[in-house]
């Protein structure tokens, strides 16, 4: 087996600069957004009593989710032992952990005392599924800078295997615990079901690969480093594989909720007479992240890889944002069910759809989140040797 | 999150014997004792005698708490609302108040990451707000509705409630009266300026009129099939 | 050599540039807080309040919020009380204004305590009611 060279990219090319210069200016931005919103109070923001997570959460779930499924091409290189995803490994690591510490951000900032993060980091009420996922979000980044460190330092060889199970074990946990946070809240119609948990899964094994096919897209790009049809052609299937199986877990949500003859109110919400959500729903993530990837990765449609493997990509970037506004913000807009079956009005938006329009402050923090995740990887890829150099499709095909 | 002392032990059992033998349903608790399990306070609600544009409750609830609005309605906080529940089947219409309705099995002190929100000896669900980070999940997690979370700077805050930006709030149950052997200004208004639909008390008392109304009378909770077990009980829904 | 040197003189200027920010607490005069209500005790001596009052504030807001144990000592609605001071038209002036008695001291330690963002800045209004 050919051993892969890693190199790290050149730093200060024109190009570079500018790509630093740009995401600065985005993270300069949604931190006047933060400065804004903390100073004035969350009421220059669209969020409400009513609607109390907005657009910043849904970025930060997008991120955080992907973080988790990036991660995957590292495992299916090293637990499952699939010699082509080898060399994406330590790049996988790294993209992981800048997706997170991007949603993490977001995430942080938007609390209404984000000065308290000492406070959350050091009181924990262990039966709130919050507490924990601080904690697994904490321990990710310790597992894979281990990970990562097995993989990049000859000296600590021995520990990858164990290494790349624990970090796979941690990211499944993660996941569900992710799930879970909206999975656990039996208050809420939309979405008090313990199929969150592996619909995250499925989300996280699509929107990850998806991120990370783009990230490697790029890369090689902008570096002129060889990046082979047949691999391109292995990713984006099994993107089309993730995306089946999230299409599933939805599926498998909806039929279940439609079922329940008390959940027709906010099923026929989301799925019909939902207005934005709605289009969101079957629009988005469903055609252009579910449908749409599905048919690019299975038949082509005649284009190259490359260009499959970009436009299969973004569209699954597109549906997981439509997918999780759906979830977070059409699950807070229909109405808390307080009295079942009868017409409730009050003074204190009982009763009926919440509005939630989001604002550009959020907004540009939501944007930000991506543009701290981009950073990261580009500083890491610049310092460290993560990209490999030689992704070629190999002469005689081994497999 | 706290260290209870010996000494807090040992007054707090001081405390418990002498609130046993004693049979006091709402006087005022000692100085230095500390809130004791053996009472729960509850509300009893007849909606019978809750008129439909009647909200004094409310508008004593703002009064007190220093709940000064700033004609945002979707983001001004509010404690207790009124409901106007129409059967659509019948067209029967009758209205309640709705407050935080301190379950026994709270959701929102499950889901809190800090335990900022907490439930207190005595059943009143609490948002400890020097520990409140603002994130909200309480507010998801509550099917009453009962947290307000603070949009903005306040100030002309009443020196028996802090509150402030960036944290969450809700219904305190005026634990700030009820430990000076008060009740609820809820109720004291709902009393003294229309029909007295509010009951508060000890359900532990045998004695106390509360927990002697709903043994002998009919009366059920809000979304009791959730199995939180609210401390308010309605008549009349 | 000559270069290490240079880079050593400069990164010690740069370490000691943040000594610079002492300078203005070095000119400033030690705090001057008003004096509380006449006719009053503190808790304590000032000495130890000084010292000790952060520790005492944050035990007893768990006792008083968590444990529900009214009429502690270091009761921060009691501050309040005794160290407000009242304007000459006799409007209570807010206790963290600036110059007046908590704000005094902490301006000049640099320290800001975010109290007040919360808790009422002047003493309760005498009104008849169940407040403790």
């Amino acid at each position: 087996m050919k051993k892969t060279v890693y190199l790290e990219i050149t730093a200060l090319t024109p190009g570079w600069i500018a790509l630093v210069a740009g995401l600065g200016a985005m993270i300069a931005a949604a931190l006047a957004a933060v400065w804004h919103m903390e100073h004035q109070g969350h009421w220059v923001t669209g969020m409400t009593n009513q609607v109390v997570w907005g657009l910043p959460h849904v970025f930060a779930v997008f991120l955080i989710v992907a973080a988790s499924g990036a991660l995957n091409i590292a495992s299916i290189g090293s637990v499952f032992g699939r010699e082509p995803y080898q060399p994406l490994g330590r790049l996988s690591g790294l993209v992981a952990m800048a997706l997170l510490a991007g949603g993490l951000a977001v995430l942080v900032l938007d609390l209404g005392r984000p000065d308290r993060l000492a406070v959350a980091m050091t009181h924990f009420n262990f039966k709130s599924i919050f507490a924990w996922n601080v904690i697994l979000y904490s321990g990710f980044f310790a597992v894979v800078a281990f990970y990562l460190w097995t993989m990049m330092d000859w000296r600590m060889k021995r520990f990858y295997r164990p290494a790349a199970l624990g970090a796979f074990l941690w990211r499944l946990i993660l996941t569900t615990g992710t799930g879970s946070i909206f999975g656990f809240l039996v208050a809420r119609e939309a979405y008090g079901a313990a199929v969150m948990a592996p619909l995250f899964i499925a989300m996280s094994f699509a929107y990850g690969l998806a991120v990370f096919t783009l990230v490697l897209l790029f890369t090689a790009k902008t570096t002129g480093r060889p990046l082979g049809d047949r691999m391109l052609i292995r990713l984006v299937r099994l993107l089309g594989l993730f995306v089946a199986a999230n299409l599933y877990f939805v599926a498998l949500h909806h039929l279940t909720q439609l079922y329940f003859a008390g959940r027709g109110g906010v099923e026929a919400f989301v799925l019909a007479d939902g207005g934005v959500y709605t289009m969101l729903f079957w629009g988005g993530q469903v055609v252009l992240g579910g449908i749409l990837p599905l048919v690019i990765a299975f038949t082509g449609c005649g284009h190259r890889p490359r260009r499959r493997a970009t436009i299969a990509s973004l569209l699954v970037m597109i549906g997981g944002l439509a997918q999780v506004y759906v979830l977070i913000i059409g699950g807070q807009a229909w109405p808390l069910d307080l009295f079942p079956g009868m017409e409730v009005a009050s003074g204190f938006a009982d009763g009926r759809i919440h509005a939630y329009v989001p604002t550009l402050a959020e907004t540009v923090l939501g944007l930000g989140g991506l543009a701290i995740a981009a950073l990261v990887i580009l500083l890491g890829v610049t310092v460290l040797r993560f990209v490999p150099t030689g992704l070629a499709d190999p002469e005689q095909s081994p497999g | 999150m706290t260290e209870i002392s010996r000494r807090q032990v040992v007054l707090a059992s001081g405390a418990v014997l002498v609130v046993a033998a004693s049979a006091a349903a709402a006087a005022p608790r000692g100085q230095g004792q500390p809130a004791s399990a053996t009472r729960h306070w509850g509300l009893l609600i007849d909606t019978a005698k809750c008129d439909d544009g009647c909200t004094v409750c409310v508008k004593a609830c703002k009064a007190e708490m220093g709940l000064a609005g700033h004609d945002r309605p979707a983001t001004d906080p509010q404690y207790v609302r009124k409901l106007t529940v129409t059967d659509p089947a019948t067209g029967h219409r009758h209205s309640l108040p709705v407050m935080c309705q301190h379950c026994d099995k709270p959701a929102c002190v499950d889901v809190c990451p800090t335990g900022a929100s907490m439930k207190r000896a005595d059943g009143i669900v609490l948002v400890d707000r020097h520990i409140c980070i603002g994130c909200r999940y309480c507010m998801m997690a509550c099917p009453y509705k009962a947290r307000s979370f603070a949009h903005e700077e306040q100030t002309g805050q009443k020196p028996y409630l802090p509150r402030g930006k960036g944290t969450v709030e809700g219904c305190t149950l005026c634990v700030h009266r009820i430990d000076a052997g008060g009740e609820p200004v809820c109720v004291e208004a709902c009393a003294a300026k229309a029909k007295g639909a509010m009951l508060f008390g000890d359900l532990k008392d045998p004695d106390s009129a509360i927990a002697q109304r709903v043994a002998k009378e009919a009366t059920t909770r809000i979304r009791a099939d959730l199995g939180l077990l609210p401390s308010v009980r309605y008549q009349g829904i | 050599m000559a270069v290490a040197m240079r880079v050593l003189a400069i990164l010690l200027c740069l370490l000691a540039l943040p000594s610079l920010l002492a300078l203005p607490s070095l000119a400033a005069d030690p705090p001057n807080p008003p004096p509380a209500k006449a006719g009053t005790t503190c808790i304590d001596a000032p000495a130890v309040m000084r010292r000790d009052h952060p520790g005492m504030l944050m035990h007893q807001r768990d006792d008083t919020l968590r444990l529900g144990i009214r009429g502690g000592k270091a009761s921060l609605k009691d501050c309040v009380a005794c160290h407000a001071t009242t304007a000459a038209d006799g409007t209570p002036v807010p206790v963290n204004a600036p110059g007046q008695f908590c704000q005094a001291c902490h301006a000049y330690a640099a320290v800001q305590p975010d109290c007040f963002e919360c808790h009422a800045t002047t003493p309760p209004l005498k009104t008849a009611g169940g407040a403790p």
